[in-house]
């Protein structure tokens, strides 16, 4: 069956991405309520995120799940009403079964096993919340009867009395009085009886006896009473089920062939004796079907007047506009609403999205090769068509921001696995820690987003268990007893940077040394400088732990983290303070599909590189270049020096250092704020370019990004700078290349 | 004639599961987010029926009856609740604040429809 045909597959599918939504609601409702939020509306949000769950599971008949969320919702259900005040356990508790819920979603939405251990637990120490109250709700799952369903299409079976009339019909006699609330709730009679008459047959006769004169007539007083004599071969359950909902709000009688003239029901209402004396309300078995013919009430009570200060206009906000809904929930003073309902979102396969990537970039080419072209024919900057051009490249840039958009998503869901990853480390280690996020509204590409979960796991899981001191140790230096890890995120030209950062007690540089000796990574005498030592934590088959803890000690290095980030085209830089800690920088370009460029040329070769990290050109003046040792040179920049570099060498093009007076060199910065200088032979142009991903088959040659298609059709490699320059510029030539081309050739 | 219904629940999956019960049988749906939203779609619409949640952002099903009855057109529109609890006490406050029926979460699609049938015709 395919999922597009299947309604139901296509609605099971959003519940999951709305439980998604949920959970995060509820992961910020929790975290507000750790932060010793008093709002009504955090608890409100987390209880409703869990019963939405639950509701939507019920439907789905996903009874592991229903089971889970229900008993969860019963103790939020008391700390909602103020019976129950959460300490720190209760806390860290509602966390852990947060996670458990949201394993639980994951484990029906790809169908694999669900970890009924951890529930069966977390449900005992969720029970015992509840203290004496929690012994009579355990028998609440049961009552909360799991009902899967499935839609049929075809329309239900609506009429469910004509069946013959034969042999088992009986005869009952249904007396009928409606009182005045039963109109209060918009029951209708003339509903009940047609719905009586449909089981069988029957006939109805209307008792105007208590019907006052007009003059005496309240005309909101119900005076008449219906009797209705039916032959049918349903049971009196199936009749009374009629009157499921006025029950309590009319005198009814049923007497059957079989049974004993039934109760009356009449709930705390006026005595029929009481009541005064008849007119005619509404009269004989088939009045005009309109609610008008029904005894209104003729004085409506207070118009409601929606309470003006609610903005009316708050029903579909962009997805993506996470802080709209906020905004419009101002008035109300709430700091947080989380509701995933404000959120107005529209289904699309990823693969349509790439598609629409695909053709932006081909009409980003296109529009070079136009600008060329037209370029070439000589046209007056000041022509039609140059003017149009302009307008082509403006809109040419809007529509791919705009793309770019739908696949951007905020960092928050990212964040807020970690945090969860924090919770769980720290815990496997014994060590406090708080986790202090920035930035989730950062909005970053989708698929940057999936991939970074896994690299960022693991940095997070290594602050907490190398970065940070126990909390004994931290508690004898004066620190705060908790170690802080911040998560932050925040776009900073043009790239996103992601760091995470610890207070714990930095690199031990000596003792990184030491290992790298040790391993043979390099060599003994070999001085590096503190940037260099803290990279060396890059180097595969690293590893600083002394013991191997249950915690990181899971075969993978920083190593596989660098390889990762640079798989998305991003860059990864440690910055440590002995004693302040260590922060961790990822840096990220901001779509994978386009970039701002500079096109230079180099021993006959077109390059790309990207412009946001060229900061000047120089032309090479004759003593500015000066030689540190063979092979290492600097250039003279403001006062300063910065290591030279020929990028033609660099790339192998050539082999002679091309440092000659006039040559053309760019400075750039990296994100370490480390500054080189590169030479090149020319520059050609600044544009916008594609980026086209180089296959694998194609070696992966350090340095180079990617590859681009220019205006005239020629194909032009895109350069990593900061790779560039890493793998061959400054360290080359020292222990540590050696020491690693020692290790690939093992 | 079809009959007009006016769902309102905070959760997509439920409205999505209203629409796909209620549209096959015939019915003219019309859907909103929570009581505030409810209202707003409520002006003009003139519904056979509303079907609502309780547990709601902004404002909830029983304020949500609550606003809807001070309409002096709405006074005997016929409200279902949707809720997933079938415990007395909830379905007694439903009342009181003017709801017509109820209906229990997880709904059977048949029964939503006879439900609102019995009541809106």
């Amino acid at each position: 069956m395919s999922d597009q045909n299947d309604p139901m597959a296509e609605i099971r599918a959003s519940f999951f991405i709305e439980c998604e939504e949920l959970m995060e609601a509820l992961q910020d409702g929790l975290q507000e309520l750790d932060d010793g939020s008093e709002d009504p509306e955090t608890i409100n949000v987390v209880f409703r995120a869990v019963h939405s769950i639950k509701g939507g599971a019920g439907a789905f008949g996903l009874e592991a799940l229903v089971r889970f969320a229900h008993r969860y919702e019963t103790v939020l259900d008391e700390v909602r009403n103020g019976s129950l005040h959460p300490d720190s356990e209760a806390m860290k508790l509602f966390f852990l079964a947060a996670d458990h819920l949201s394993d639980l979603v994951r484990a029906c939405r790809d169908e694999t096993d669900m970890d009924e251990a951890t529930s069966e637990e977390l449900l005992t120490r969720l029970d015992a919340l509840l203290g004496e109250d929690g012994a009579s709700e355990e028998v609440a799952p049961e009552e909360f009867e799991v009902q899967g369903l499935s839609l049929a299409l075809d329309l239900p079976d609506m009429d469910g009395a004509e069946e013959d009339e034969a042999d088992d019909t009986k005869l009952y006699t249904v007396r009928f009085k409606p009182e005045q609330e039963l109109f209060a709730t918009g029951n209708e009679p003339l509903m009940l009886l047609r719905n009586l008459c449909d089981l069988g047959e029957a006939s109805v006769r209307c008792n105007f006896d208590d019907l006052p004169a007009l003059s005496d007539l309240a005309p909101e007083t119900p005076y008449v009473e219906w009797i209705i004599e039916l032959r049918t071969d349903a049971a009196e359950p199936e009749i009374r089920d009629i009157f499921e909902f006025v029950d309590g709000l009319c005198e009814l009688e049923i007497t059957g062939p079989d049974a004993s003239a039934s109760e009356v029901s009449d709930i705390g209402a006026t005595e029929a004796a009481d009541t005064p004396p008849p007119v005619a309300a509404s009269t004989d078995t088939a009045p005009a079907a309109d609610a008008d013919n029904a005894p209104l009430p003729v004085a409506p009570p207070a118009a409601p007047e929606p309470d003006p200060a609610r903005p009316a206009n708050v029903v579909a906000m962009g997805a993506k506009e996470a802080p709209a809904p906020e905004a419009a929930k101002e008035p109300e003073g709430d700091k947080k609403p989380g509701t995933p309902a404000a959120k107005s979102v529209v289904r699309v396969d990823l693969e349509r999205i790439e598609r629409l990537v695909n053709l932006v970039g081909e009409l980003v080419i296109n529009q070079a090769m136009l600008s060329q072209s037209l370029d070439e024919a000589g046209l007056s900057p000041h022509s039609d068509a140059m003017n149009g051009l302009e307008e082509f490249q403006r809109l040419t840039r809007d529509i791919q921001d705009s793309v770019m958009m739908i696949r951007a998503q905020p960092v928050k869901s990212l964040f807020q696995r970690m945090s969860r990853i924090v919770r769980e480390s720290s815990a496997a280690v014994e060590k406090e820690v708080r986790l202090v996020t920035e930035g989730e509204a950062t909005e970053v590409d989708k698929t940057v987003i999936e991939r970074l979960a896994d690299p960022l796991t693991h940095m997070i899981r290594n602050a907490v268990d190398h970065g940070l001191e126990s909390s004994e140790t931290r508690e004898e230096l004066g620190k705060a007893r908790a170690g802080t890890v911040t998560l932050t995120a925040a776009h900073r030209s043009g790239r996103v940077i992601i760091e995470v950062a610890d207070d714990g007690a930095g690199i031990n540089r000596k003792r990184v040394h030491e290992i790298a000796v040790n391993k043979g990574l390099i060599a003994p005498e070999a001085q590096l400088s503190d940037s260099e030592i803290d990279n060396l934590l890059f180097l595969p088959g690293f590893s600083t732990a002394k013991q191997v803890s249950n915690l990181s000690g899971r075969g993978v290095g920083m190593d596989v983290v660098k390889t990762s980030i640079q798989s998305l085209g991003g860059r990864i830089s440690i910055n440590s303070e002995p004693g302040k800690g260590t922060t961790f920088s990822i840096s990220l370009p901001l779509t994978l599909a386009v970039l701002d460029g500079m096109v230079v040329n180099v021993a006959e070769e077109t390059l790309v590189l990207p412009l946001n990290v060229v900061v000047e050109t120089l032309s090479l003046g004759s003593d500015d270049v000066q030689m540190l040792r063979p092979g290492n040179y600097v250039v003279r920049w403001r006062g300063g020096f910065v290591p030279l570099y020929d990028l033609g060498v660099m790339l192998g093009y050539r082999s002679h250092r091309k440092t000659d007076p006039g040559s053309i060199v760019l400075l750039i910065v990296l994100e370490d704020g480390s500054r080189a200088a590169l030479v090149i032979d020319g520059i050609q142009d600044q544009r916008q370019v594609v980026i086209k991903g180089l296959d694998d088959s194609f070696y992966r040659a350090p340095g180079i990004a990617a590859a681009t298609i220019l205006g005239d059709g020629q194909i032009a490699l895109i350069l990593d700078p900061a790779d560039v320059i890493s793998g061959m510029g400054h360290i080359r030539g020292t222990d540590l290349m050696l020491s690693e081309r020692k290790i690939a050739n093992e | 004639m079809s009959l007009r219904v006016l769902a309102v629940d905070d959760s997509r999956t439920m409205r999505d599961m209203i629409r796909m019960a209620l549209m096959p049988a015939g019915f003219d749906v019309h859907l909103a987010e929570d009581g505030v939203h409810g209202i707003e779609v409520l002006d003009g619409l003139e519904p056979d029926a509303i079907i609502t949640d309780i547990n709601m952002p902004r404002m909830d099903g029983f304020g949500f009856i609550d606003a809807v009855r001070d309409q002096a057109e709405h006074r005997a529109t016929p409200i279902l609740v949707l809720t997933t609890e079938s415990a007395p006490e909830l379905k007694m406050r439903a009342r009181e604040a003017g709801a017509t029926g109820w209906i229990v979460k997880p709904f059977d699609p048949a029964k939503l429809v006879k439900a609102l049938q019995m009541v809106a015709g």
